[in-house]
């Protein structure tokens, strides 16, 4: 029975690549069960894709005309999901400098737009999208395991919204300007990469104090304020007509200043979240937190205020050696409690395809179900502002689609099709082709 | 003394059940014989019985188990957590060196490795030099001191390592740090070439080393009288690998490099080398399997480095359906990330290859125990072997499972609800020392801080 669903499914994959890239974005996928996300899950029921878009949404829509017809019995049908924030397409080997182009030299880097540096060939975006992965904030901050030339800046640049598929980035794009990467400073012993710190410090060098430490974090922090203030300034003289020679980046904070974009802030502690929350309230910004991992007494706040917030992989060792052994899968669950609205990020490459791992490693402590699957695909579209176009099953969005066999977070499940605006994606990789050629090595 | 008596009393009264626990109504994967839906009976720290029906001692404690799963404790063939000291990286070959003496009983990495269903590890010296240290196998039983924790029944083994790790000491591209890396203490080697010859050149003197004992041992049984050998504590434990008293795990990725150990160990006829990380394994399967090596290696991890870049999800599958004997281990080393997940990375072997259940906990429970030689006492659930147990609340090849309770030996080293009930009386115990520090810095302060 099985074997017969994968034959057919075979034989749909075959006949939709035959076509692939030409005007094939509207077919009637019918008999699955269809999960909109936004609504309840309907079972044998039939989504019709028109010109990239969803038409309609039903147990019984008729076949219109020559409408391409792929049938879903068995299979299940739900939004593509979204990760929130990696550097793929800007970093290929994490050890070699010269194939990473995230974390470029400099504190200041409004100007920087991530998505032009993306190389849509990259192995690892078909091993990504694999997985049920649409699309991607794609972010130009140096992260773990990246080597760009700079330990980390204070702006990084612009996060862009992009497909997982595409000839081009220009084909890829969502959203150039998604949001604006930040990072705020920290109250650190070791800056920079941290082996290399305790290296020094093995040898002999002198440990930095606490009190030198938050002078350094707090010179930091002045420096933001001086930049803000500066591209204030440069807004305002723009504003009022007067003569100013162009700067880029201080252009490039303009969206930003208006509220217009948001300054996605990566704050772990509540040290630094209590920081972020303070300096956004004063310049009145609209931010997003990122990569919040023991956020203390500052949910209250961030729920109170509707501050979105973007979280790291589940699967982290506590920060602390005596938090509770399972902090980091319970934290989902405590920011849903709080009213908090959050989606999930892989924050690197290596394990993009994880991705909805991490929303479902939360669910056994304490996140409902429903708020996993939303937090990898509607929550996301949401925060970055896409939701009128993506990140549901309904009528009026794009048919960014997986079919797959059963449950998209549950690791046994295996993803069978996928559409990007309505056009069959291929879902073959390096991975795959090795493991064909290598099973068949006599 | 009236209370002593009393004790003595009770004591006998509950021989019969003496330290018996009966874990019961559970789903109960033994890996090795099946799943079945049963209870187990742990006596003196052994299975005692497993089974559809088995015999209940009075006053056996009673663990319900219903709707529960049970597997045997998950063994990690790869990790470097609790020690110390991971790399003495000086020199090429520093067989010499044991990692046993660096272990940390209070690293709460064992603490958290046991929450996530892990009952031993092999925690190993690191891939600095082609030729590393000794390794130790440890259970996790959290409270022990450092000689408790060893598994003493494990073999000894040492640590190998290819590649870009032992040849980055040579590269003067490589690691730069002033003071301590200069063109004029790079050290050999600096190639896959090279690595070879420091291998071949450690057992060539490790088997000239051996004839002299030998020799000696000859003479002196002939009565001769003559001043032993010189000990040489680099080449004892490599001779000890010739001997087949000592295991090899040997760090690896590209598929020529594993095939150019494979071939120097036929040289030396050294059998049953583990295979670690070994990401291209799946390109010389065959001739792994050949040798009867084994393969630990990662499910998903790739492209952190160029040895790494061909590296597939489905690497366990193939090697594993040509023959060759393969666990799933995490590499963890600061703390148990990967470690304390181990069960659902084995569930991604039915995903990238379509391997069975059983496969799959068995690449995280019999397999590495079989890579350790401890597969007489711990890896399945078999009548007879160590109560190293472990209990979900849901199928443990689930994301959504958790882990419930860990028994050790019998013993129970871990139970969530207790971990639970526990936690507001250490957060209480950490705010007060948070309130006494405060009072110290308060009290320590300059009553008075107008210049005098």
């Amino acid at each position: 029975m099985r074997n017969a669903t994968n034959a057919r499914i075979i034989w749909i994959a075959a006949l939709v690549m035959a076509a692939y890239g030409g005007e094939n974005d509207t077919f009637l996928l019918r008999n699955a069960t269809v999960h909109p996300v936004s609504a309840p899950a309907m079972e044998n029921a039939s989504v019709l894709v028109v010109d990239g878009k969803i038409a309609e949404v039903g147990a019984k829509i008729a076949p219109r005309g020559k409408v391409k017809v792929i049938e879903g019995r068995g299979l299940h049908v739900y939004p593509g999901m979204i990760d929130s924030g990696s550097p793929i397409g800007l970093a290929e080997i994490a050890s070699v400098r010269e194939t990473v182009d995230t974390g470029e030299i400099g504190d200041f880097n409004p100007q920087l737009r991530a998505l032009i540096a993306v190389n849509p060939s990259s192995e690892h975006i078909p091993v990504v999208r694999a997985n049920g992965i649409t699309a991607v904030l794609v972010t130009p901050g140096a992260t773990g395991g990246g080597r760009g030339g700079a330990a980390g800046s204070l702006i990084a640049g612009q996060a862009s919204l992009m497909h997982l598929d595409g000839w081009t980035w220009e084909e890829m794009e969502i959203r150039r300007g998604a949001a604006l990467q930040m990072t705020w400073p920290v109250i650190q012993s070791a800056r920079g990469r941290g082996d290399l710190e305790t290296l020094f410090q093995a040898l002999g060098a002198r440990r930095t104090t606490f009190a030198e430490a938050r002078r350094n974090q707090q010179q930091q922090v002045q420096k933001i304020q001086e930049f803000f203030d500066a591209a204030r300034r440069y807004q305002t003289a723009r504003a009022a007509g007067e003569a100013v020679d162009p700067d880029l980046r201080y252009e490039a904070m303009i969206p930003v200043l208006e509220g217009k974009e948001p300054l996605m802030i990566t704050a772990a502690r509540e040290r630094e979240i209590r920081e972020a929350l303070d300096f956004a309230a004063r310049e009145r910004l609209r931010i997003v937190l990122a990569g919040v991992r023991r956020p203390g007494k500052t949910l209250e706040e961030i729920a109170k205020r509707n501050i979105p917030v973007i979280l790291g992989t589940t699967f982290a060792t506590p920060l602390e050696e005596d938090d509770p052994y399972d902090d980091p899968f319970t934290l989902p669950a405590r920011l849903h409690k709080a009213g908090v609205k959050f989606a999930f990020a892989s924050f690197g490459v290596q394990f993009a395809r994880n991705l909805p791992y991490q929303a479902a490693q939360a669910v056994p402590f304490g996140l409902p179900y429903d708020e996993a699957l939303k937090s990898v695909t509607l929550y996301p579209a949401q925060i970055w502002g896409i939701d009128p176009e993506y990140g549901s099953i309904e009528k009026g969005k794009y048919a960014d689609l997986i079919v797959t066999d059963g449950d998209p977070l549950e690791i046994r499940t295996q993803v069978k099709m996928m559409f990007i605006k309505g056009v069959p994606v291929d879902l073959e990789s390096k991975h795959t082709r090795l493991y064909k050629r290598y099973s068949a090595r006599p | 003394m009236r209370r002593a008596i009393l004790t003595g009393v009770f004591s006998a009264a509950a021989l019969l059940a003496a330290d018996v626990t009966v874990i019961q109504n559970a789903t109960i994967h033994t890996v090795t014989k099946g799943t079945l839906k049963g209870s187990i009976v742990i006596r003196d720290g052994k299975i005692a019985d497993v089974g559809e029906k088995v015999m209940t001692p009075a006053g056996a404690r009673i663990v319900d188990a219903t709707g529960k799963h049970v597997i045997p404790g998950i063994i990690d063939a790869h990790t470097h957590i609790a020690l110390d000291s991971i790399n003495e990286s000086s020199v090429s070959v520093s067989s010499m060196v044991n990692v046993a003496e660096m272990l940390n009983p209070e690293s709460i990495s064992i603490y958290q490795a046991l929450a996530g269903g892990v009952t031993a590890c092999n925690s190993m010296h690191g891939s600095a030099n082609a030729i590393g240290g000794q390794n130790v196998v440890f259970k996790m039983r959290w409270g022990a001191d450092a000689r408790g924790l060893v598994f003493d029944k494990a073999k000894p083994s040492i640590k190998m390592a290819l590649g870009e790790n032992p040849k980055r000491q040579g590269s003067p591209q490589g690691l730069q740090i002033p003071g301590l890396q200069s063109p004029q203490n790079l050290r050999y080697p600096g190639t896959r070439m090279g690595v070879e010859d420091v291998i071949r050149d450690a057992f060539t003197r490790a088997r000239a080393y051996q004839r002299e004992w030998k020799d000696y041992e000859a003479r002196k049984a002939r009565g001769e009288k003559l001043l032993p050998p010189r000990r040489d504590l680099e080449l004892e434990p490599l001779v000890e690998v010739l001997e087949g008293k000592r295991l090899v795990h040997a760090h690896c990725y590209r598929a020529d490099e594993i095939l150019m150990l494979i071939r120097v160990f036929d040289d030396f006829n050294i059998r049953g080398v583990t295979f670690q990380h070994v990401l291209e394994g799946y390109k010389v399967a065959k001739e792994i399997a050949g040798r009867g090596h084994g393969a630990s290696t990662f499910s998903d991890w790739w492209s952190y480095k160029v040895e790494a870049y061909d590296a597939i999800p489905y690497n366990a599958a193939i090697m594993h359906r040509k023959g060759v004997l393969v666990s799933l281990n995490s590499d963890d080393a600061g703390g148990a990330e990967l470690m304390r997940r181990l069960n659902t990375e084995a569930a991604k072997v039915m995903k990238y290859g379509g391997l069975s259940a059983d496969e799959a906990l068995a690449m995280v429970t019999i397999n590495p125990a079989k890579q350790l030689q401890i597969d007489r006492w711990v890896g399945s659930i078999e009548t007879g072997k160590d109560a190293d147990l472990v209990i979900y609340d849901k199928d443990p090849l689930s994301i959504y499972a958790k882990v419930e309770k860990v028994f050790i030996d019998g013993k129970q080293y871990f139970d969530r609800d207790e971990d639970m009930s526990r936690r507001p009386k250490l957060e209480a115990e950490k705010e007060g020392l948070r309130k006494k520090l405060l009072d110290q810095q308060k009290q320590a302060a300059p009553q008075n801080r107008r210049p005098s």
